[in-house]
């Protein structure tokens, strides 16, 4: 429609302004001080590409236990959950109204508890003593004798972040495809039927997912943000940071150890932006495999 | 018209959805369970909460966990009122605000012509990435330095804009037809007429989205307590809701499941409420 440009600014400007303040001046200060140390007092000194030298040459616990936790924590709970989600979504999508409707809440529901909630219940599942709930199913198993200290067992810690995180997981991303899957055109299916599309794995490959692209995008960005979102399970769960002997350890952790416990905030900088890169790697993967532009 | 096998969103129950439910149901209990335990925690009098073996359902439902929780605070200094009362401004005023900012910049991304709208709405779409757990100390910075540490503003301003929000809204923006808006216009409505008389009601379905979505970011939100605020009296709900959580004691653990119930409950009434607008926003939400 026809309007001045000024207009065209003054709807734009209230959230551009916001938008600029909380989020593109906050990164581009976040690589600014990945170059400088800086203490929160004195003012910063650059120091050029000390940090990013350090964090892959010197900081043992970053290449020891960081990095693999948050590679491996990241590739589970973002293409695992995300795989997840587009089956859950398929599946309801072929429920009847009333049951798909219930069935989608219960699934969405343990994305709205971050925080509180989520500390909560969990903690008293992986309770260390006899009335934790885990302890006490696998003893009435006959799996364990002695009750299993959970949350200090470096063996246990990540998986148990995991399966927390993949629970918490089916968010916007999931409700996205779920919509995308009820809109692909019936029509479709009975041409694909027509072709010789014979079962619901090849209509799923050749029909659904090729039709909602675009939503499994939004999707797949959606799960990548919210696996490294979620990084913060640990440290709320064995209420500890550093986590015990760093096995719960993900970059999010590392970065608040060294910005707002040890106070070095340049380094705590680099580690943020390599975050940013590795998120938006995965990002630029989503987009690679799901673009329609190509 | 039987075709492949799959029935997309049926009528009626049919046999082959069993094996459906075969699995969706054991992963709904899995889904659905701590939420429900959490329920039944808040309501188990002392003695439950004690029982050996654990047990899962209540016998005897109690408030007082609900008592000792008021109590606790009615002890602290500040009063729960004063946490509820920073909450509900906090979350009414970050709500309203985003939902405004982001209806009037998807409106002039989708509809309006500029130089820069292309640019503008690919750095949003990259912005789509952005976790704030990343820029936690910049964040900080830049509070600090726009001078308001300590202040409401500090729990609202960093909020209100939502990529996501605002990527959603234009989507769904692009659905209403540009013949609605001429016919608007040549009858001598304005660009902030068409906005509020035209655009507003069609676009229900995705400010309930936006709204629902700025309620879950700024209701549960302890960053903002924690990093951007100082003084107790400054804080909000959730916060306060959080740091019970860490009483390892019995009767703490009582107090935080009512705590995380009712941080949990409103979230859980509006999405029901909206489930269906949300649902018809989320069609719309296709990235290219």
């Amino acid at each position: 429609m026809i309007a001045k440009k000024s207009t065209a600014y003054f709807f734009l400007l209230p959230y551009l302004v916001l938008f600029s303040l909380f989020i593109i001046v906050p990164t581009v200060m976040a690589i600014a001080l990945s170059f400088t140390n800086f203490n929160a007092v004195e003012a910063p000194e650059f120091v050029g590409l000390t940090n990013y030298i350090n964090l892959l040459t010197q900081d043992t616990i970053f290449l020891q236990y960081v990095l693999p936790n948050t590679l491996i924590f990241a590739i589970i709970v973002g293409p695992c959950g995300y795989m997840l989600a587009f089956f859950l979504a398929w599946s309801l999508s072929q429920l009847t109204k009333g049951p798909r409707t219930v069935l989608a809440l219960i699934i969405y529901s343990p994305s709205m508890t971050m925080g509180v909630a989520m500390t909560v219940v969990w903690r008293v599942v992986f309770l260390g003593n006899q009335s934790g709930i885990a302890n006490y199913a696998l003893t009435q198993l006959g799996a364990i004798t002695e009750p299993i200290i959970w949350m200090l067992n470096t063996n246990y810690i990540l998986p148990i972040i995991i399966v927390v995180a993949l629970w918490s997981s089916m968010g916007v991303g999931f409700l996205a495809m779920l919509a995308g899957v009820m809109n692909v055109s019936p029509e479709l299916y009975e041409a694909a039927a027509i072709d010789g599309v014979r079962n619901r794995l090849q209509e799923m490959f050749y029909i659904t997912i090729p039709s909602m692209k675009p939503q499994m995008l939004f999707g797949a960005v959606m799960s990548v943000v919210g696996a490294f979102q979620a990084g913060n399970i640990g440290t709320m769960l064995t209420g500890s940071n550093p986590t015990p002997m760093y096995a719960g350890q993900l970059i999010v952790n590392h970065i608040e150890d060294y910005g707002f416990i040890r106070y070095e905030m340049g380094y705590a900088a680099a580690v943020s932006v390599a975050l940013l890169g590795i998120i938006y790697a995965f990002s630029f993967i989503a987009k690679r495999l799901f673009s329609e532009k190509d | 018209m039987a075709i492949g096998g799959t029935k997309f969103s049926p009528k009626k129950f049919s046999k082959n959805q069993l094996p459906i439910y075969l699995y969706m149901v054991p992963i709904a209990v899995f889904m659905g369970a701590p939420i429900l335990y959490i329920v039944n925690n808040a309501f188990k009098p002392m003695d439950e909460l004690y029982a050996f073996p654990p047990r899962f359902f209540v016998t005897n439902p109690s408030l007082v966990n609900f008592r000792n929780l008021f109590q606790t605070a009615a002890g602290s200094g500040i009063p729960i009122s004063r946490y509820v009362f920073n909450s509900l401004i906090v979350t009414l005023l970050v709500v309203l605000l985003s939902v405004l900012i982001s209806t009037m910049a998807g409106f002039a991304l989708s509809k309006l012509k500029f130089p820069g709208k292309k640019a503008i709405f690919e750095v949003n779409n990259a912005a789509l990435m952005f976790v704030t757990v990343a820029v936690t100390i910049p964040r900080y910075l830049t509070i600090s330095s726009v001078g308001i540490l300590d202040t409401y503003l500090a729990h609202i301003l960093p909020l209100i804009a939502m990529p996501v929000s605002l990527f959603l809204i234009k989507q769904f923006i692009d659905q209403v037809p540009n013949s609605l808006l001429e016919a608007a216009q040549l009858e001598g409505a304005n660009s902030f007429t068409v906005y509020r008389k035209v655009i507003l009601p069609l676009i229900k379905p995705a400010v309930a989205t936006g709204a629902i979505l700025a309620f879950q970011q700024v209701w549960n939100n302890i960053e903002t307590s924690n990093l951007f605020t100082s003084a107790e009296g400054m804080r909000t709900l959730a916060f306060y809701m959080n740091t019970l959580t860490g009483v390892g004691t019995v009767a703490g653990q009582g107090m935080a499941a009512a705590a995380s119930l009712i941080m949990f409950v409103p979230n859980l009434i509006l999405f029901i409420i909206m489930q269906s607008s949300v649902m018809n926003t989320m069609a719309y939400s296709g990235m290219k």
